[in-house]
């Protein structure tokens, strides 16, 4: 993979948890649930876009916010006239908003809270044995 | 316009935030002023006595800052009315693209008249103006407004490419900071040509309407005079005439694309460059030179 992700097969979060807590049954909502998906082929209104920006080489694409345009065209061409105004960007993404899966906001106990307390899982929690070095 | 502190500025000030910083409050992304030639790095120039242009390349850099400075007003117009707010901001990023390269040829134009870009700007009289008038057009319905930045982006970008060149390393420094910009101002109305043009009917029709409006002014973008031709030999500016082939062909292009034509239509009698002007300009300038002149010397 590359260092900054492949657009077309994203990490997602949802498996991460899925390997590392098997019986978590995490819920994945397709969110958002309010109002039906914006369809990009009707010309009477423009729809959602999310804009992802990265600020210099090395970095990865942050997300700056929202936007809407009629096309990806135009969607490129809005997300740089509005959030690389000031320098921020040498990279631009932009991503039609409903074709996002977020994870469910009120499963956020049963989604993120397990790793809380495994400090096993962190270098910190290990001492150092004598003798090892270019640690 | 800078107020006389700004044009002592001597570098950029550093105004780096974000992620760089590492700020878990700071903005998602990160702004820097970025490197560039600013209008107030000529005004040092000028007032250090490093460059000092002729008069006839004052006169000359002159005519390019009033195109920019009043197509600049034309489009800040825009601001809250465009279509969409996306829109809005492109329109005023444009403008501001513009005033840009209108205060750097009008810092350098003053330099040699002891005047300051306001001075130019502000204090100036409508017959005293050098902007060609496809420029003072008004900004009509948004497609009307597509039209006159389709013409003025693919002008200027054959202008500014090849006024890199010019022998005047001023003129040449504002150019190539300009042309880059142009570049965008060009893909920007190209292509919404081509979605005004395949959109709807009534999209079309106003598309053609607002290509119509604006071609009797293209002919006197093109014109030479005595100033040009001085200037062409020598090699410190760009024979308007010598820019009509490239312009032809590439907006050629994009009318084909979108299945339009150019507008067959008189040309307009022009004048500008003589200060000669359509009954829009006096409008114009009562409304961006009213402040500066109620509160003269005034900053802010």
């Amino acid at each position: 993979m590359s260092p900054h992700g492949n657009p077309d097969a994203p990490a997602s979060s949802a498996t991460e948890i899925n390997r590392e807590a098997p019986n978590a049954s995490p819920k994945v909502e397709a969110a958002p649930e309010a109002g039906p998906a914006v369809d990009h082929h009707d010309r009477s209104t423009w729809g959602l876009w999310e804009v992802f920006v990265r600020s210099s080489r090395g970095l990865s694409h942050v997300h700056a916010g929202s936007l809407h345009a009629p096309d990806a065209a135009m969607a490129l061409r809005n997300a740089r006239d509005l959030y690389t105004r000031r320098n921020e960007g040498v990279s631009i993404w932009v991503v039609p908003a409903d074709a996002i899966a977020a994870s469910d906001p009120d499963s956020k106990g049963s989604f993120f809270e397990s790793p809380q307390g495994k400090d096993y899982r962190h270098a910190t929690y290990y001492t150092k044995s004598e003798g090892v070095k270019h640690l | 316009m800078s107020t006389p502190e700004a044009t002592e500025t001597t570098g950029h000030g550093d105004i780096s935030t974000g992620v760089a910083g590492g700020d878990s409050n700071a903005s998602a992304t990160r702004i820097t002023p970025g490197n560039a030639l600013r209008p107030e790095d000529i005004a040092l120039e000028v007032k250090t006595g490093l460059v000092k242009p002729t008069e006839d390349i004052a006169e000359y850099a002159l005519r390019l800052g009033d195109d920019a400075l009043i197509l600049a007003q034309r489009l800040g117009h825009w601001i809250s009315r465009a279509p969409e707010l996306e829109e809005d901001i492109a329109l005023g990023n444009i403008a501001l693209d513009q005033l840009g390269h209108a205060r750097s040829f009008l810092t350098y134009a003053g330099a040699a008249w002891d005047k300051s870009e306001d001075d130019l700007a502000y204090f100036r009289r409508e017959h005293e103006f050098r902007s060609v008038q496809l420029f003072e057009q008004p900004n009509g319905d948004f497609a009307a407004t597509i039209a006159r930045q389709f013409v003025v982006s693919y002008y200027q970008y054959e202008l500014y490419r090849r006024l890199t060149e010019s022998t005047d390393a001023t003129l040449a420094a504002i150019a190539a900071k300009a042309v880059k910009e142009v570049d965008y101002h060009r893909d920007h109305s190209a292509q919404w040509i081509l979605r005004l043009a395949g959109g709807t009917e009534e999209s079309r029709t106003r598309m053609i309407h607002g290509l119509r409006l604006m071609w009797p002014y293209v002919n006197e973008l093109f014109q030479d005079d005595d100033l040009t031709q001085r200037l062409a030999q020598a090699g410190a500016a760009v024979a308007p005439s010598s820019l009509r082939e490239d312009f032809d062909r590439l907006i050629a292009d994009v009318l084909n694309e979108a299945e339009l034509e150019v507008p067959d239509v008189p040309a307009a009698p022009g004048g500008g460059r003589y200060g000669k002007h359509s009954e829009y300009l006096g409008y114009i300038l009562a409304e961006m030179q009213v402040l500066a002149r109620e509160h003269p010397g005034a900053s802010w």
